[in-house]
């Protein structure tokens, strides 16, 4: 289990680092959108794997808190890109 | 054996978010990173998410992880999909690659008339 616990961080955190990357190059403003949203549902899966590995039980309510309001904030972000209010 | 499925769920699942995020940095345009950021990315946290609700330690954790997996399939294409729109009405020109853009009002007239391509 320690072995596939450090391979599992690995992956997410590899991941992780190339969504950073994305966001920070990224040529066009949806580039880092795009970016924001997938390291939104990689925190999902990391909060949810951290959940197994720590056995800290509160942990999942991370991952199912931030599903959440990573999907609001998306759409708000879409919204702003085009060019309307909130309310509309 | 549940425990050897739940370990093979997440890492097949990490392995998927990897492929995913890989796609992000190495495709040409926002369209086409969306789609393999979204597709591949919510399928291994899916997958992840699987593997939690068979190895949590309580029952409580697993309805969790179960529905936060039921809510990731189904808002994750919604947001992809307000995504590409708002890019699509910001003007992000489309790889020049691509062969249909079914947005663009006269390439569907053109389309409709002759074929394309």
């Amino acid at each position: 289990m320690a072995v596939v616990a450090k391979i599992l961080v690995g992956l997410l955190g590899v991941s992780a680092v190339l969504c950073l990357y994305r966001i920070g190059r990224g040529p066009t403003t949806p580039d880092r959108m795009v970016g924001i949203d997938i390291l939104g549902i990689l925190v999902v899966g990391f909060a949810s794997v951290s959940c197994i590995l720590t056995g800290r039980d509160f942990v999942i309510n991370i991952a199912l808190a931030w599903a959440l309001l990573s999907f609001v904030g998306t759409l708000a972000l879409a919204k702003h890109l085009e060019g309307k209010g909130f309310d509309e | 054996m549940s425990n050897s499925v739940a370990v093979v769920l997440l890492l097949v699942g990490a392995a998927f978010d990897l492929a995913g995020c890989i796609g992000l940095v190495r495709l040409p345009d926002v369209y086409n990173r969306l789609q393999a950021g979204t597709k591949c990315v919510t399928l291994g946290t899916c997958l992840i998410l699987a593997g939690t609700a068979l190895l949590a330690h309580c029952p409580a954790c697993s309805v969790k992880a179960v529905l936060c997996l039921l809510f990731a399939l189904l808002t994750s294409p919604t947001a992809a999909h307000a995504l590409a729109r708002g890019a699509r009405i910001t003007g992000v020109p489309l790889w020049e690659g691509s062969v249909v853009d079914q947005w663009e009002p006269e390439s569907r007239e053109a389309s409709e008339g002759e074929p394309r391509r």
